[in-house]
């Protein structure tokens, strides 16, 4: 069992909870996620031109950058995770240039040696995975493929096939933290995805509070929060970590609480 | 970075003209890096790409609209005084300033629409830099009577004004975009965001030959209109082809137009032109071949101005049509196949080959292809009286008098 797996193996759905790398006090931040009760931590790595990314991402990417975090910054708050947080996965999440410029293998390393669990790269689909997929597997760290509205049958198969640890089912077709969608259509693509795999579906994009958690937690195994936290980040700056912990609190008791029902 | 191609590709069978492969890459370059959200979308793109490509009726249109409503062919044109001038080579021109909305631009946007219409989308989005591309777009969308918006970075919103009001009146929505450092590749982020948000109706179409496969390879199809009439009209004049062919390069497309359909003459040399700004030693340049790395942005594998943690850098360039941190990865392969030479050129040089081709033959070019006729006066100066060199007057400089009286310290 990997601490992924131990994560999405639990009796109730897995609250997944997203914060961008050296915007504010990052460590203190994450330690407020862990705290009110996400299962699994996604760490944003901060990029230049965050393409897939709302208004309140893209700020908080450039914020980060505004302070000079650099790559070497993202794993150090990484690595300080994991010796904090023995148990609880991370995974990194960002755009493909930073992840490959000093070559795949390098940055698999690193993960590696930060006791990183897996990878998302929003911009590498399966037809082009051929260098940063295997390095990660090669590492054991698991790369986790993105899903979307627009992800056909003919092609689901090439998607999910080379995720591991969960697969991202992005909700909505359009950016982060914008729009939410009907959870209608959330439940029939979680639905045909699950038929088309064992890996466990977590649900993302548009997801901001208790109650649209919670409609979602009764039908995946996971629920990602991210724009609605980065937004507490840049409204409460040094005093974030309380606010973060109260949201993160009623979130996961949404999101665990939902499935408990369910059961 | 390594290919395992041959760089005598053009003898026998191999041919420097049947890229990219099926998946998209031109060598290690190009490919299709983007969001899950998009892919289905590009590969259906593809798909109808290959199905207009063999169909001669969508050939007769484009054919049609280039000759009737662009103004192709665009002359051929000896500049005869520049030639005296630099004492050297002889100087020739492909006259793409004349065509309709005063740049090369518009030859891609007339294909890509048709395109669009083909596949059934029903509205029209696009980057712009300099706004070129962005009044070819609203120029075909009002051709067409489909609704366009038009993305543009804010700092080149307040630079670029008359096109702006251009973009207005032919009825295009103009939106400025404020993030990252308000320019080009910001522009082109928003407009993939917008892409992606509304897959279902919209098409984007991409100015130059980057972004994800088949855009690279239709921009390129589209703009290689340039290099077929400038070959076929060079025979025909003095019966030989040029001994080198010179082209401006931001993303790359007026270049690949001009040099594609020379790529298999290999007596003709091509050298590229990059904006190498206040100078290629520091960070305020435009050089992505030259001064960048390999790396992935906007759907593609090519050379980017970036540092050492892959972030993208901000280029800089009097010049707003080539101020982009990328470049067509056609050109980074060419470039590692050694086919093509590249070279930069500064923001100086480019204002004084501006007023050199104003003064030596009554042409006011834009500050794009002014960065082409400077590596042509140094070029032509080294080589001889009977050799020829064809460069792509790309496009006209109207909209480039304020930014150049501003340099020339001249108050209008």
């Amino acid at each position: 069992m990997t601490r992924l797996s131990n994560a999405f193996a639990k009796r109730h759905p897995a609250l997944v909870c997203f914060l961008t790398a050296g915007d504010g006090d990052t460590s203190a931040n994450l330690d407020a996620l862990v705290a009110g009760g996400a299962d699994v931590i996604e760490l944003g790595m901060p990029f230049t031109d965050p393409m897939a990314d709302g208004p309140a991402i893209q700020a908080a990417n450039l914020r980060s950058l505004g302070v000079s975090t650099t790559t070497a910054d993202v794993f150090a708050i990484a690595s300080a995770f994991r010796e904090r947080h023995k148990d609880v996965p991370l995974v990194l999440m960002g755009y493909a240039n930073p992840m490959v410029r000093r070559g795949p293998e390098w940055f698999a390393d690193q993960c590696k040696a930060a006791g990183v669990d897996g990878v998302i790269c929003v911009d590498i689909p399966p037809e082009e995975d051929e260098a940063l997929g295997p390095a990660l597997r090669a590492a054991g760290i698991a790369p986790i493929r993105l899903a979307t509205p627009t992800t056909d049958d003919k092609r689901l198969p090439a998607v999910v096939a080379g995720s591991e640890g969960f697969l991202y089912y992005v909700a909505v077709a359009g950016i982060t933290g914008m729009q939410q969608a009907a959870i209608e259509s959330i439940r029939a693509n979680v639905a045909r995805i699950k038929a088309a795999t064992e890996t466990p579906v977590a649900v993302g994009f548009g997801v901001r509070t208790p109650e649209q958690a919670a409609e979602i937690a009764e039908v995946a195994d996971g629920v990602v929060v991210g724009s609605a936290l980065v937004e507490l980040v840049e409204k409460y700056g040094h005093d974030a970590p309380q606010h973060l912990r109260a949201l993160t609190a009623s979130l996961a008791k949404a999101v665990h609480s939902a499935a408990k029902a369910a059961a | 970075m390594s290919t395992s191609t041959p760089t005598t590709a053009a003898i026998g069978t191999n041919s420097y003209r049947q890229m990219p492969d099926a998946r998209g890459h031109f060598g290690d370059y190009g490919g299709r890096y983007v969001a899950e959200t998009l892919m289905p979308l590009i590969l259906e793109l593809e798909k109808e790409y290959r199905k207009a490509q063999a169909d001669p009726a969508f050939k007769a249109q484009f054919d049609d609209l280039l000759e009737h409503y662009v103004g192709r062919p665009s002359p051929l044109y000896f500049a005869e005084r520049l030639t005296e001038a630099l004492g050297g080579a002889q100087v020739w021109f492909k006259r793409d300033e004349l065509n309709h909305t005063g740049a090369h631009k518009i030859n891609n946007c007339i294909g890509q629409i048709l395109l669009a219409m083909r596949m059934g989308k029903t509205r029209i989005i696009a980057e712009t830099g300099a706004g070129q591309h962005g009044v070819a777009t609203a120029t075909v969308c009002a051709r067409f009577g489909l609704p366009c918006v038009i993305y543009m970075g804010a700092t080149d919103v307040a630079r670029q004004q008359p096109n702006v009001f251009r973009m207005k009146l032919l009825g295009a929505e103009v939106v400025p975009v404020t993030s990252g450092a308000a320019t080009l590749k910001d522009a082109m982020n928003e407009g993939l965001r917008d892409w992606v948000a509304n897959v279902h109706d919209t098409f984007y179409i991409i100015g130059t030959a980057a972004g994800p496969h088949p855009y690279p390879e239709l921009v390129r199809d589209f703009q290689s209109v340039i290099g077929k009439e400038a070959r076929a009209q060079m025979l025909s004049r003095i019966n030989r082809l040029p001994d080198l062919l010179v082209a401006a390069i931001g993303g790359g497309s007026n270049a690949l137009g001009l040099f594609h359909p020379f790529l298999d003459d290999p007596e003709v040399k091509m050298l590229g032109v990059e904006a190498a700004g206040y100078g290629l030693d520091g960070d305020q340049h435009a050089a992505s071949l030259l001064g960048g790395f390999p790396g992935i942005l906007h759907g593609n594998k090519t050379y980017l101005l970036q540092d050492e943690d892959g972030q993208i850098t901000e280029g800089h360039s009097i010049s707003a049509g080539l101020d982009y941190p990328g470049i067509g990865p056609e050109h980074a392969w060419l470039k590692d196949m050694g086919r093509v030479e590249y070279t930069a050129v500064t923001d100086d040089e480019a204002l004084d080959a501006f007023q050199l081709l104003c003064r030596t033959e009554g042409i006011i070019p834009a500050l794009e292809p002014s960065h082409a006729i400077a590596a042509v006066a140094k070029r032509a100066k080294e080589m001889d009286r009977d050799q020829i060199i064809l460069a792509n007057l790309c496009g006209r400089g109207d909209k480039d008098i304020f930014t150049v009286a501003e340099k020339l310290g001249v108050e209008m």
